[in-house]
């Protein structure tokens, strides 16, 4: 065997080793699915979905999470997604190059980087203790909020600034001022991008345990919260309650309530796809 | 009238940008006030030396190493699976593979990122440890290795989709002159894309170090809630973010010396990922090779 055969041998069996790795990930993925699906799809039924929890695992059911996930989301989105993108625009459109945006833009990379569970603690001291929300839905909100806030204003700045040039040009042309510039001609058509980008944000605030845990969310509510200052629980709390039982119907349960959870994160990863590529078809300058 | 229109508009859009720079001062007020009230009670020597954790028992011991120990533990299980998994998947997404097979192998892969971790604990806990039972039969309920390597399947697209945009950010030329003296592609790889896009690979590795850290629900269902101070794969362990949980969920007194324990633990957590996440950006733009 000479060199050059020995080179083309190294590279196959690399070439094999990656595409192991490659399904290696996939698979996972798969079996994930099948383990969740296998134990928890027969579980779920009308009364699973419409059933107040309970000590026994087979009357439980996850209305309560249910309603305090809807809650949780509206007031978040209504609480993240203006500041959200009129942080974005800023940047994007507002800001010169100086220290201070500089400033900004590596801080909102740092807080992308904290721990959710870190968010988890600054709205315990500041919205449930400082302000006295105490573990209420709004509490929940607002810290959740601040977790997202990172990812709107990034996906904001990046659909702003794929909007050609020429289109504002022309708009100043036409006599507009900066802010009838940027909300007739730039926000419409980087409408598509900041959707994409609120809507993987609300997917990841479905999915957030951790920091509504610190806050104080309950795990065990036998009632359905009627305002924002009321106590509340969320699907990820339920699912890690019934994880930490030992009683097997209450994994069945988990699983069940996971599928749910999972039905619901990648529906709006495949919506957030959609209208991205829906966009990127559409606005051809 | 327009004018002063428009500067309201842009007060308020500075107001907006202002807001992510309160979140980070009130992140550091918090632990920091809280940590300070802590440490006038525990000694700061006995907090970063010692050995045992124990400040819900009778007996409190305020030694954060166990913690960070369990902390350490797990994310280095993470990281041994996902750097050469996730690393290999870059090299050949962006060298092997066909571009249609690159674009819709990504988006799958991204999908790892998305799985909630509350429900990768329950797959951990439930059939990863079982499985792994089997093999190791000393491995006792909960453990670091399962937690361990699930978390480093989830952190895999951090790896594999940041570092296939560096290596795709290297110019077509120099990979065309290596094919040209003859290289084969898995030459061309580790020789010539890989050391040109290293900036760029150890920013997304430093990344997923940074999230194995943080991370919280894998960990919490599946290793364990028993502070121990051993590099011990097999047996239970508490990290970090861990113990914040078991705090919360459970009764502590508020404004008690216990309570204050979930800022001290905060604070050192937050100050591991700041440190790693501005090592990060500081590598980003000091090294990242800019071509003509």
């Amino acid at each position: 065997m000479n060199n050059s055969q020995i080179n083309k041998l190294k590279n196959l069996i690399f070439k094999l080793f990656a595409i192991f790795c490659t399904s290696v990930g996939l698979i996972v993925l798969v079996v994930l699915l099948y383990v969740v699906m296998s134990k928890g799809l027969a579980r779920i039924d009308f009364d699973f979905l419409t059933n107040l929890p309970s000590r026994s695992a087979e009357r439980a059911g996850i209305y309560t999470a249910l309603a305090g996930m809807v809650w949780i989301l509206v007031l978040t989105v209504l609480i993240a997604f203006p500041i959200g993108v009129g942080a974005g625009i800023y940047l994007q459109e507002y800001g010169k190059r100086n220290m201070f945006t500089n400033f900004i833009e590596i801080n909102i990379s740092n807080l992308a980087g904290v721990p959710s569970i870190i968010y988890g603690i600054l709205g315990l001291e500041l919205f449930g203790r400082f302000l006295g929300f105490g573990n209420s839905i709004l509490t929940g909100s607002l810290t959740l909020s601040l977790l997202v806030l990172p990812l709107i204003i990034v996906s904001t700045r990046e659909a702003i600034k794929a909007v050609p040039g020429s289109l504002r040009e022309a708009s100043y042309g036409l006599g507009a001022t900066k802010w009838q510039t940027i909300s007739r001609v730039v926000l419409p058509s980087a409408f598509g991008g900041i959707m994409t980008g609120l809507i993987l944000a609300v997917s990841r605030a479905v999915g957030e345990t951790a920091p509504l845990i610190v806050i104080g969310a309950l795990v065990y509510v036998p009632f359905i919260p009627e305002g924002p200052m009321d106590e509340f629980t969320v699907l990820p709390i339920q699912i890690f309650n019934w994880v930490t039982r030992p009683q097997a119907g209450f994994v069945t349960n988990a699983a069940a309530a996971i599928v749910i959870l999972l039905a619901f994160t990648f529906m709006m990863n495949g919506i957030a796809v959609i209208i991205r590529n829906r966009f990127n078809k559409r606005t051809k300058f | 009238m327009v004018k002063v229109k428009e500067k309201a508009i842009e007060g308020f859009l500075i107001f907006c940008s202002l807001l992510t720079v309160l979140t980070t001062l009130g992140i550091i007020l918090v632990l920091a006030s809280e940590t300070i009230t802590f440490f006038k009670e525990v000694s700061i020597i006995e907090f970063f030396t010692g050995t045992e954790w124990t400040p819900l028992f009778a007996n409190k011991k305020f030694g954060i190493l166990p913690l960070v120990c369990g902390t350490l533990l797990t994310t280095l299980i993470a990281i041994s699976v996902a750097l050469p998994l996730g690393l290999t998947i870059a090299i050949y997404l962006n060298e092997y593979a066909h571009q249609k097979f690159t674009a819709i192998v990504k988006p799958l892969l991204e999908i790892l990122a998305a799985v909630p971790t509350v429900v990768y604990g329950f797959f951990a806990l439930t059939f990863v440890t079982p499985l792994l039972q089997s093999f190791i039969p000393n491995l006792s309920g909960f453990n670091a290795l399962s937690a361990g390597l699930v978390m480093g399947v989830m952190i895999i697209p951090y790896i594999s989709s940041l570092s296939e945009d560096a290596l795709r950010a290297v110019p077509k030329s120099l990979r065309e002159a290596a094919y040209g003296m003859g290289s084969t592609k898995l030459q061309t790889a580790f020789r010539v894309m890989v050391p040109a896009a290293s900036s760029g690979i150890v920013v997304s590795v430093i990344l997923a170090i940074s999230r194995a850290i943080g991370e919280t629900m894998i960990v919490a269902v599946a290793a364990g809630q028993e502070p121990k101070f051993t590099f011990n794969p097999l047996t239970s362990v508490e990290t970090i973010t861990t113990y914040i949980v078991q705090v919360s969920m459970g009764d502590v007194p508020q404004n008690s010396l216990e309570y204050r324990t979930i800022f001290s633990a905060g604070m050192a957590l937050f100050i591991f990922t700041f440190l790693l996440n501005n090592i990060s950006f500081w590598i980003k733009k000091k090294f990242q090779q800019r071509y003509e």
